[in-house]
């Protein structure tokens, strides 16, 4: 990255040294520092997420073994059960089928941004000059909604009574939504919160996706139309493979927020609107371990869960690791 | 279709004629497409922005329009009465108490954690040392934490050490997430100063600490802002944390307050509810309208190169 910049120096440097060296050429910090410098200026994040999550982490796994209530969080330890909270927990069926409502949720959430929101910056690229500022004042209007203010005007649009909702589908003939109540089945529930957070994540994967498409050489779109290729075969074979590694980081980014996510739904459905039927995992973890005071237990499906982001974070991260190194 | 070509001069060869027809016909035809795609461009702003839209319009609508069973989009009669109701300390009491509260939790957020994370920014573009790439993925895995999943821990730590229902402990959970964020973005900026300016400046006799004071300061300078920003919004949208930690109304912060107006009286004042909404949103979105060219966010930085 910063190394594009450098002008005709280190041209000639590059000529002279071989490569291995010249990867390691050292910044004029680095040459006049001592080795100590970089731990020292490190040291005060380090400590920090030390003392505020690290110690919470080790107090995570330590709870999940044991008896842990509101006895014991007013006595400040809990009584060691050993393996009890996860035969608990993993012997659960509600757990599993949270598990795999989460997933399936997840799947139609991520689809849905990553489909609109690509299909958005192909349309900025082809849409006049205009409507691309309106365009983009819209996404960027939306991308800033605070998420307990996108729910509570979510809300109101979709009341029952005299909701906007409502009053639009019927004017447009959709059918007799007069009075219809959007929150009475468990799908029902689960789709307006899906609608919810796919408007919310759609400005950040469009806006990316459109840096990206910048990338996309316009001679090679404009020969392979002259050779009398479609549009979506221009896609297939020249803009996709371009946005592919764009296009795999936000999938596992979305992935990772939406199966975690939890403000939205428990806002949304509102806490009575919540039952074993329809738990999320985040909201899950939140009545099961927080509002029941089950800490103990709670703390065995949150570590769970945890473990199970840890997993789907792993490519993410791994890609992360290996640009910041290239640059 | 192409019949508006009459008096077509003679001396042009049929072949030529023929071209320049399709080539019209292309460019029309170009034409009808981008005039399409502006329509559907239209639609999805439209679609967009609604919920936006409908918020303000709501907020400053009268009542019975409000309550009407066919709205009304703009209002005849706009009034700034909800916003009143919104922020009167006899309906809604601790609506002051919030912005406070809020405005506390943030300053301390943003200020601490800037400082410390320039520091390790600097560390993290400037050199190359061992330990690097696992406190690379120690941040990047902290932004990735699901922050439900560590509520319990981090309740039962803040209760033991009685940093429950205080500011103090929002404060330092929020932290904790801010810090990862604003070492990846800062890191950014840095690295984008090109080398030859601070060698220039050593090269002249500068001190490290006078080359990092004149020189590196004023240049990271837009980039601090902008993460310090960044970093304002996040932690003035954050519910979660704020929710768990804090209990007395009086020391909630804003989105705990709006998230509690809802069910705060049995009949919804939608209206109310609409304006302390565009109040909640207000800062958040004129700092991020102002800004949202500088920050791709990091958190795809590399994928996206320019």
């Amino acid at each position: 990255m910063s190394s594009s910049q450098v002008p005709d120096r280190a041209a000639v440097a590059a000529e002279i040294t071989p490569p291995w060296s010249r990867r390691r050429r050292r910044s004029p910090w680095q040459r006049a520092g001592n080795s100590s410098v970089p731990y020292l200026l490190v040291l005060p994040v380090l400590a920090a997420i030390g003392a505020v999550l690290a110690y919470p982490l080790y107090k995570l796994v330590v709870i999940s073994f044991q008896k842990y209530g509101l006895f014991e969080l007013i006595r400040r330890h809990g009584t060691w059960v050993g393996l009890d909270n996860y035969r608990s927990v993993l012997g659960d069926g509600v757990f599993w089928r949270t598990l795999e409502r989460t997933v399936v949720f997840t799947i139609a959430n991520v689809g849905l941004t990553m489909l609109l929101g690509t299909l958005i910056a192909l349309l900025l690229v082809r849409v006049s000059s205009l409507v691309r500022v309106l365009l983009t004042v819209g996404l960027v209007l939306v991308w800033s909604m605070p998420v307990v203010v996108a729910v509570q005007v979510w809300y109101w649009m979709t009341n029952y009574q005299n909701g906007v909702l409502n009053y639009f589908l019927t004017e447009v003939h959709l059918g007799d939504y007069f009075q219809h109540d959007w929150y009475a089945t468990n799908f029902s529930k689960l789709a307006m919160v899906t609608a919810l957070i796919v408007w919310g994540a759609i400005p950040f994967v469009t806006i990316t996706v459109y840096a990206g498409l910048a990338q996309v050489p316009s001679e090679l779109v404009e020969a392979a139309e002259i050779d009398g290729a479609g549009p979506l075969r221009v896609f297939r074979d020249v803009t996709f493979p371009v946005l592919k590694p764009i296009l795999l980081i936000l999938t596992s980014l979305s992935i990772i927020w939406d199966f975690g996510v939890f403000a939205q739904p428990w806002l949304l459905v509102t806490a009575s609107g919540w039952n074993a039927s329809n738990y999320l995992m985040g909201v899950y973890v939140y009545i099961e371990g927080y509002a029941h005071s089950d800490f103990g237990r709670g703390a065995a499906i949150s570590l769970l869960m945890l473990l199970i982001v840890a997993l789907l974070s792993v490519f993410y991260v791994r890609q992360m690791v290996k640009t910041e190194e290239a640059g | 279709m192409s019949a508006v070509t009459p008096a077509a001069p003679v001396s042009v060869a049929p072949g030529e004629r023929v071209r320049t027809r399709t080539l019209s016909r292309r460019a029309r035809r170009r034409k009808v497409q981008r005039a399409v795609w502006n329509a559907v461009g239209l639609v999805v702003f439209a679609v967009l922005v609604f919920p936006v839209f409908w918020m303000v319009s709501t907020a400053f609508k009268p009542t019975d329009e409000i309550s009407s069973f066919t709205p009304t989009f703009f209002s005849r009669h706009p009034t700034l009465q909800h916003f009143r109701d919104a922020i009167d300390p006899q309906q809604h009491p601790y609506f002051w108490d919030g912005v406070k509260n809020s405005l506390i939790v943030v300053g301390a957020t943003v200020a601490v954690s800037m400082v410390l994370a320039f520091l390790a920014a600097v560390s993290l573009a400037k050199y190359r040392f061992t330990g690097r790439s696992l406190f690379v993925v120690l941040m990047i895995g902290i932004l990735m934490l699901p922050q439900v999943g560590l509520i319990i821990p981090l309740y039962v730590v803040l209760a033991r050490y009685h940093l429950t229902n205080a500011l103090t402990g929002v404060i330092l959970v929020y932290l904790t997430f801010l810090l990862p964020f604003a070492v990846w973005t800062l890191r950014g900026f840095i690295l984008g100063i090109p080398k030859e300016l601070e060698e220039a400046a050593m090269v002249d006799g500068s001190s490290r600490l006078g080359a990092f004071v004149r020189i590196l300061l004023p240049l990271v300078a837009p980039g601090l802002v902008a993460t310090a920003v960044f970093a304002f919004i996040t932690a003035w949208n954050e519910y979660i944390f704020a929710y768990v930690i804090l209990s007395d109304q009086s020391r909630q912060t804003l989105t705990v307050w709006l998230a509690s107006f809802y069910g705060s009286s049995r009949s919804t004042d939608w209206g109310a509810l609409m304006a302390a909404s565009t109040l909640t949103a207000i800062p958040a979105v004129v700092f991020f309208l102002l800004l949202q060219r500088k920050i791709r966010f990091g958190l795809t930085a590399g994928s996206v190169k320019g």
